[in-house]
């Protein structure tokens, strides 16, 4: 059978699981996880690739999934929030956002943590200054910041 | 039933520790399903039709072509739900749909609702409506005057006035001729929106005659009340569940059209629906900071304490009514909080123009006057030859005292949070150069406010706690918006109980399953659903310990209950002997503010709060005076939380609060032009990033307050207040300008500057405050200090 027009067929690995999908031709990647994958620990936040809420890992690299196509990430590893803890045993990245109140609404958090894993899987001490450049794509309206530079800095603790 | 006297509040177990929120782990999986992430079978999917003019009368709407739209299922006007609605009683003037006026771009005219959004979306381009412009009202000054065309509003005037207001207490004038010295100052404080990172939605779904709502709000009772209005249906048919919340800071206390509008598509197809704003559309739901215009009049003595006061303020209040009566009254109620005032005047007024309605955003009404009062002190303390911190001191509230508006003050820990701040900073001993300054300021803020929204006797929050063999559960109305409202609940239960918060299921903010609880407004949970949490949990307590007693031959206070158990059992062995003995564990708690912590004056229902916190600021920062760009370097903030349930949480609060007062002072700012919002995006509304976020040193003072539970009063608003007064106070420490105008942004300190350079007055602010018809003043007696004593 043929794809029918404005429909895309796609290969994508989620999570480590590989998915056969037939999405719309101009969905965002974040709403093909949100919607056609039922990942909806994604978030959107701004619709502009301001706001950082909808930030995903390709191929380990942060990357602002409502500013992506999906057939762009065709044969690489996207990981999402939902794909970082291992069964029921939380991530370090995550476990420190819980013990240093790195979070207080949550809805950014899914993105900052993902950040801040990335940052961490190349930078396993980084300074005050390069956790603030490396995260200062992720708004968040609660915290004031404060508590997730402390849960990355445990979190680098935990990692090495 | 009677309550044990409060156990020894040393052996607290849970109270006061720092441990982590109980759904971290559900936000940090990503497993939490916020309202947006609701997905049900069969369901819609909808979208509102908003106006483009900020001012048109609607002469038709044209549907046909959009039913016409294959996949769309409903299309709806005004007329489907005629019913008016607003969140006061005094100003319902809203309707989900408007089918007669627009009044602001965003004013929603229709909704279609189809399979999926691209198609509800295309529906909506294919309604034509006919508007006839009508003149936008675009400011204060211009709402003040009759209009060519007709005011927005019917119920208000003169003009486009919507709310006026005039109270003194004690005889203002005899203080100010009594004065060594009077000074006037005139400030405006732009608005702002609240700017949560989730967007607003809703779903909803029909079962039989039930209609249930699923949404990101943060007070569903008062949701509840008002779909049970337009939709004209019984309370019991409808149930309205607060979906986890991710930001609320007031934007989302209103009962929005797009939460109407999928409960009417959900009678009207039998199918569920959801609405999710756009980003764009969550700047025109706004309901955020008012923009305010403030004059105040001071005279003090010789010495430095202040005689009398007047302070007017001009509120331009955007479409509608909204929370608006408040707000007004608000803009005047707490100077009285911090400062011992013998003599106020409040004159208050807010005006409708064609912008998107204002209303409650953290601090609701009192960082507009905060901003205002504390700079004018520092201008008046300079004027006397007083250091301002000084002035300040020799007009403190007293701890269990009674302002001249009447409002009860009981633990005030205001010298406590300015020593602190002052001693930490370094403040007296800072560096004075020029482009470097530190500024420091104090408020309060109320633990909730005294009365409900809208008159009613219900308690204000209510707590049932159940045992059996599935453990704990607590049921309360309560909604957690982030703030960790349900950590509180939990903690207090399980301080109660000898558990772990962790060891509590919670069941808040749903109508249909919880007693009543007004919602997550006013810095009210900790204080009010704390303290029903503490009695409904004290009571099972007690429950357990009178079984467990008698099975061990004991007198109850000898039975322990801690770490897990009760006396010698487990919890669990406690629990089920408990339920063969008296079956059903139930108990429940109730809070309602005590009578007499207001006046009885007409608008004393705005200010009486059964506790007050108290914060303090100092903030240094550099401002460059080339460019008028300003560096925050730190801010240290002091708050009196009177004891903190969870050490962590209430730190996060804090450090929330100077971030959101931060932004508020130097960048964010929800302006116009031609009726249209400046910057409806994350990318040109700006806030602060990790980058622009200074270093926070954070103090809690404990002054254990009689009333709250454990002693605990708010943390949620009051630390944004004295933020950005001190950041105002820290510029001209800097650089010699006041800047009477927030948010304080680097031209507004360039064009300071250049007027100082050219001999004028070296300051940024506005120069006039308008006539306004305020109407007489209403004459309140004010209360005998000797009878008021407490």
């Amino acid at each position: 059978m043929e794809v029918p027009d404005g429909r895309e067929l796609l290969r994508l690995s989620v999570n480590r699981e590989d998915r056969l999908l037939l999405v719309r031709s101009h969905a965002t990647l974040l709403e093909v996880l949100r919607e056609d994958l039922g990942l909806t620990g994604t978030k959107h936040g701004c619709e502009l690739g301001e706001c950082g809420a909808c930030t995903v890992l390709v191929d380990g690299t942060p990357q602002l999934s409502c500013l992506l196509l999906p057939a762009q990430v065709e044969g690489t590893a996207v990981t999402t929030i939902e794909g970082l803890a291992r069964g029921s045993e939380l991530h370090p990245v995550q476990q420190a956002f819980v013990a240093q109140g790195g979070l207080q609404c949550g809805y950014c958090t899914p993105g900052m943590v993902l950040a801040a894993k990335a940052l961490l899987d190349e930078n396993p001490a980084p300074s005050r200054d390069e956790i603030k450049e490396a995260l200062a794509g992720n708004l968040c309206r609660c915290t004031g910041y404060a508590g997730i530079i402390e849960a990355v800095e445990e979190a680098g603790r935990m990692l090495s | 039933m009677t309550i044990e006297a409060p156990r020894d509040e040393r052996a607290l177990r849970v109270v006061g520790k720092s441990l982590p929120r109980v759904e971290a782990a559900a936000k940090v999986t990503g497993s939490i399903a916020y309202a947006d992430d609701i997905v049900l079978p069969g369901m819609l999917f909808c979208k509102l039709l908003r106006s483009r003019h900020p001012y048109a009368r609607v002469l038709s709407i044209d549907t046909r072509a959009a039913r016409a739209v294959p996949g769309v299922v409903a299309v709806l006007t005004g007329h489907d739900l005629p019913v008016n609605y607003g969140i006061m009683p005094t100003c319902e003037d809203e309707h989900a749909l408007e089918h007669e006026k627009v009044r602001f771009v965003g004013d929603p005219v229709a909704a279609v609702a189809a399979v999926d959004e691209e198609t509800a979306q295309a529906g909506c381009r294919a309604i034509s409506v006919e508007y006839e412009p009508l003149e936008a009202v675009e400011s204060i000054e211009q709402a003040l005057v009759p209009p060519d065309d007709e005011p927005l509003h019917d119920y208000a005037g003169p003009a486009n006035v919507h709310r006026l207001a005039a109270l003194e207490f004690g005889d203002v004038d005899a203080g100010f001729a009594r004065a060594a010295h009077v000074r006037e100052d005139i400030f405006f404080f732009e608005g702002n929106t609240h700017l949560p990172m989730e967007q607003h939605s809703a779903t909803a779904q029909v079962a039989g005659d039930k209609v249930t709502l699923w949404s990101s709000t943060q007070d569903p009772h008062y949701v509840h009340r008002a779909l049970a209005k337009v939709l004209g249906l019984p309370m019991g048919k409808l149930r309205v569940v607060a979906a986890p919340h991710g930001g609320g800071f007031g934007g989302k206390c209103d009962p929005f059209s797009h939460e109407i509008v999928v409960c009417k598509v959900a009678m009207m197809t039998g199918r569920p629906v959801k609405c999710t704003l756009t980003r764009e559309e969550v700047f025109y739901t706004h309901r955020g900071r008012h923009p305010v215009l403030m004059w105040v009049r001071t005279g003090v003595d010789a010495d430095g304490r202040i005689l009398a006061m007047h302070f007017r303020s001009a509120l331009d209040g955007g479409a509608y009514g909204s929370y608006g009566p408040a707000s007004t009254l608000y803009t005047g109620a707490l100077q009285t909080t911090t400062y011992a005032i013998p003599a106020y005047r409040f004159e208050g007024a807010r005006v409708f123009t064609n912008k998107a309605p204002c209303g409650p955003k953290r601090g609701h009404g009192t960082p507009q006057p905060r901003f205002a009062l504390e700079v004018h002190l520092d201008k008046l303390a300079a004027d006397v030859g007083l250091d301002p911190v000084e002035l300040r001191r020799r007009n403190f509230v007293k701890p269990f005292s009674r302002t001249v508006n009447w409002l009860r003050i009981t633990s005030c820990g205001l010298e406590e949070v300015t020593n602190r701040v002052l001693e930490a900073s370094g403040y007296a001993r800072r560096e004075r150069r020029r482009g470097h300054g530190m500024g420091f300021a104090v408020s309060s803020y109320m633990c909730g406010a005294g009365l409900p929204i809208y008159w009613n006797k219900m308690p204000h929050s209510e707590c049932v706690v159940n045992v059996g063999r599935g453990g704990v559960t607590l049921y309360c109305g309560a909604t957690d918006i982030g703030q960790g409202s349900d950590s509180v609940l939990a903690t207090v239960a399980a301080e109660e109980l000898g558990l772990w918060p962790g060891d509590i299921r919670l069941v808040t903010g749903d109508t249909g399953l919880t007693p009543v609880d007004l919602g997550s407004y006013s810095s009210r949970v900790t204080f009010m659903a704390g303290n029903a949490a503490r009695e409904a949990a004290a009571k099972m307590r007690a429950l357990l310990v009178g079984v467990v007693a008698d099975e061990e031959g004991c007198a109850p206070q000898e039975v322990e209950v801690r770490d897990g158990k009760v006396g010698r059992m487990t919890f669990e062995e406690a629990a089920t002997l408990a339920e063969e003995h008296l079956g059903v564990l139930s108990a429940h708690g109730t809070y309602t503010p005590p009578e007499g912590i207001g006046g009885r004056y007409k608008g004393a229902g705005v200010g009486p709060s059964p506790a007050y916190s108290y914060s303090a600021a100092t903030v240094d920062l550099d401002a460059d005076p080339g460019s008028g760009e300003i560096r925050v370097n730190k801010v240290w903030l002091a708050h009196d939380i009177g004891r903190s349930i969870n050490e962590m949480a209430a730190r996060g609060q804090v450090e929330g609060g100077v971030y959101m007062g931060l932004g508020e002072a130097l960048m964010e700012a929800q302006a116009y032009r031609d009726g249209l919002h400046r910057q409806p995006s994350m990318l040109d509304y700006k806030s602060l990033t990790f980058l622009e976020m200074p270093e926070v040193e954070t103090i809690l003072v404990e002054t254990h307050d009689p009333e709250g539970p454990y002693g605990a009063k708010e943390v949620g608003q009051g630390p944004l207040l004295p933020v950005i007064p001190a950041v105002v106070s820290a510029v001209h420490d800097a650089l010699g300008v006041w800047i009477d105008e927030v948010p304080v942004t680097p031209d507004k300190i360039v064009r300071a500057l250049d007027a100082r350079a050219k001999g004028k007055e070296a300051r940024y602010g506005p120069k006039r405050f308008p006539d306004i018809p305020y109407p007489d003043l209403v004459k309140v007696v004010p209360p005998d200090a000797a009878t008021a004593a407490l």
